[in-house]
């Protein structure tokens, strides 16, 4: 399901003094079967754009088109329930929104609002899970009684059970440790190509820009300041730094590299591209009369 | 969305009244509601009026919110006026009479009248809360119940409550929303269907939001121990009061409206 704005602006509480422009003239798509990340500097207005994917907010002026839908400033309330299933939502510190007195019932509340029968809903909770990596022996334990990150994961679950087509995770991983970060990242690339999901990910982690998206979109101030392939955002850091963003660690690494003499084509992404390019550049170097044995008696 | 209803919401600004001490203000509008009654011609509610539009125009604040903060309650009003018109048996000509409803020159000047006094007092009270920060309101409130403290009423405790109450309103606002939206993604229709199905969405709402005020308030209550909190006597202040010329001078002028009123009443 791919979502379009065209030419979006929207305004906090407009008309009081309070009013806020959060968005300004916004004009980007979100291909079908993407992984799109959403980067910027805290407060350019990611969130309030992943708002707009299912129209919990609805543009002050221009249009979003999600699907068939089309979404303009004077849209209706009503009928938006299944575009509510379709692009499920993990907003930030999602944790905060489990109400329920059973894991396995907070899972199952989404399904059940949009129709699934409640058998088939305790059904998809078990599933989802032991996806998120989490033991079954929860599922009828309250949620207010687990740990800070399984919270997370159990929020994360009640999305995920609506089974929507667009997922929108909004850092999901902030806060979460190292390990739990990366399995959570590598289950929502699985996801994806499993069922064939889009995905918009807001994050800070550029490294994970760098490992799993194919799009971004970067932020700032309200405005999309550029779209492309994650080697072409990162191609520029100069740019990136003007626009207080970071480069992935592989790529910074590389950077530095670059500056001390080395010579890349283009800088790498991922460990896997450095350690080749690298590699390549070793090879005469690194035969094994020179570095394998040689280094080792030297001493 | 939600913001709207805070109709006397803090504006930041740096007029006179905004610089004026919150005791001052606070009283002040209390006084102001009192003589509000001394009123009882229509040449004593053009003072009244001139000088609220004075005030309003000090403080720099825009119209609109003025306006804004009377919409909300215009039903209330209109039902008050209507009321007192109907009801009661005045002077006057009669102009039409229907058992014990009565609508005579007297009550419709009357009705004119309860209108005014609603309005003005809407003003004030809102110029009070738009100029003061809900902060500097609390103080003006515990320095007011002061002499309360021989009675053994807790001031300290009760000014704390009140002003850690007021800081977390737009918090809790916020929370609001968040969670909300949260639970809009997950297919929770708020304010739509009948009454027990609008009962059972606000269920998703409250939990979290119970949940999330009971662990900021411990939060707090262990950041405030954790940095050597101690109530009560003794404790000095960061935000202090001071009372200027300016809120002498606001006295005088409400002290000057007050003869004014007395020699303009019918
Ligand atoms: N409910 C709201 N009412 C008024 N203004 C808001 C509201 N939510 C956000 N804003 C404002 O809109 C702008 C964009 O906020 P947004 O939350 O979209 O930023 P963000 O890019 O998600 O930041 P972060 O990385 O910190 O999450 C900010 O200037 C913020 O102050
Ligand atoms: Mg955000």
């Amino acid at each position: 399901m791919a979502i379009t704005f065209k030419q979006v602006d929207f305004t906090y509480q407009p008309g009081t003094p309070f009013a806020t422009n959060a968005l300004t003239d916004i004009n980007v798509t979100i291909p079908t079967g993407s992984y799109t990340a959403l980067i910027g500097h805290t407060g350019s207005g990611k969130s309030t754009l992943l708002q707009h994917l299912n129209a919990l907010l609805k543009p002050t002026s221009g249009t979003v088109t999600i699907g068939e839908r089309v979404i303009t400033p004077t849209t209706s309330n009503k009928d938006l329930k299944s575009l509510r299933q379709q692009v499920g939502i993990v907003f930030q510190f999602p944790e905060s929104q489990l109400f329920e007195e059973t894991v396995v019932k907070d899972i199952a509340f989404g399904p059940q609002n949009f129709g699934v029968s409640e058998e088939d809903a305790h059904q998809t909770a078990a599933k989802m899970l032991a996806l998120v990596g989490l033991d079954q022996s929860l599922l009828e334990r309250s949620p207010f009684d687990l740990s800070g990150g399984q919270m997370r994961r159990v929020a994360i679950a009640g999305v995920l059970a609506m089974q929507p087509k667009v997922l929108v995770l909004d850092e999901p991983t902030a806060g979460l440790d190292p390990q739990g970060r990366l399995e959570m990242m590598q289950m929502f690339a699985r996801l994806r190509h499993e069922q064939e999901l889009t995905v918009v990910l807001v994050t800070h982690q550029m490294d994970d820009v760098a490992d799993y998206a194919d799009n971004v979109i970067v932020m700032d101030q309200g405005r999309v300041v550029k779209t492309g392939t994650p080697r072409e955002i990162f191609a520029d850091p100069q740019w990136l730094t003007e626009h207080q963003l970071g480069l992935p660690k592989t790529t910074a690494f590389a950077q530095t590299l670059r500056e001390q003499g080395w010579q890349f084509d283009q800088l790498p992404l991922t460990e896997d591209e450095l350690a080749q390019m690298l590699k390549s550049q070793l090879a005469p170097s690194l035969a094994p009369s020179h570095f394998g044995e040689g280094t080792a008696h030297d001493e | 969305m939600m913001n709207k209803l805070i109709f006397g919401r803090y504006v930041p600004g740096n007029s006179v009244v905004h610089r004026m001490d919150p005791r001052a203000k606070l009283l002040l509008s209390f006084y102001f509601i009192g003589i509000i009654f001394i009123a009882n011609s229509w040449l004593t509610y053009l003072v009244l009026f001139a000088f609220t539009l004075a005030a309003i125009y000090l403080s720099g604040v825009k119209w609109s919110f003025f306006i804004n903060g009377v919409k909300p309650l215009i039903w209330l009003i209109l039902f008050t006026v209507v009321l007192q018109v109907l009801f009661s048996a005045g002077g006057g000509h009669v102009y039409f009479q229907w058992g014990i409803i009565t609508i005579s020159q007297s009550g419709l000047i009357n009705g004119v009248y309860i209108f005014c006094r609603f309005v003005l007092i809407i003003f004030m009270s809102t110029l009070l809360t738009l100029t003061t920060p809900p902060l500097e309101l609390s103080d003006a409130i515990e320095y007011i119940l002061m002499p309360l403290k021989v009675v053994h009423f807790p001031v300290y405790e009760v000014a704390l409550m009140l002003s850690i109450a007021l800081r977390f309103v737009p918090t809790l606002m916020d929370e609001t929303e968040k969670i909300m939206n949260a639970q809009r993604a997950r297919g929770v229709d708020f304010g739509e269907g009948n009454i027990f199905q609008q009962m059972r969405a606000v269920v998703p709402l409250l939990i979290p939001l119970f949940v999330s005020s009971f662990n900021r308030a411990e939060d707090l209550a262990t950041a405030m121990e954790a940095r050597g909190y101690q109530g009560g006597e003794g404790r000095s202040k960061f935000r202090i009061l001071k009372w200027q010329m300016r809120d002498t001078w606001a006295t005088i002028s409400f002290a000057v409206l007050t003869v004014a009123l007395i020699l303009l009443r019918a």
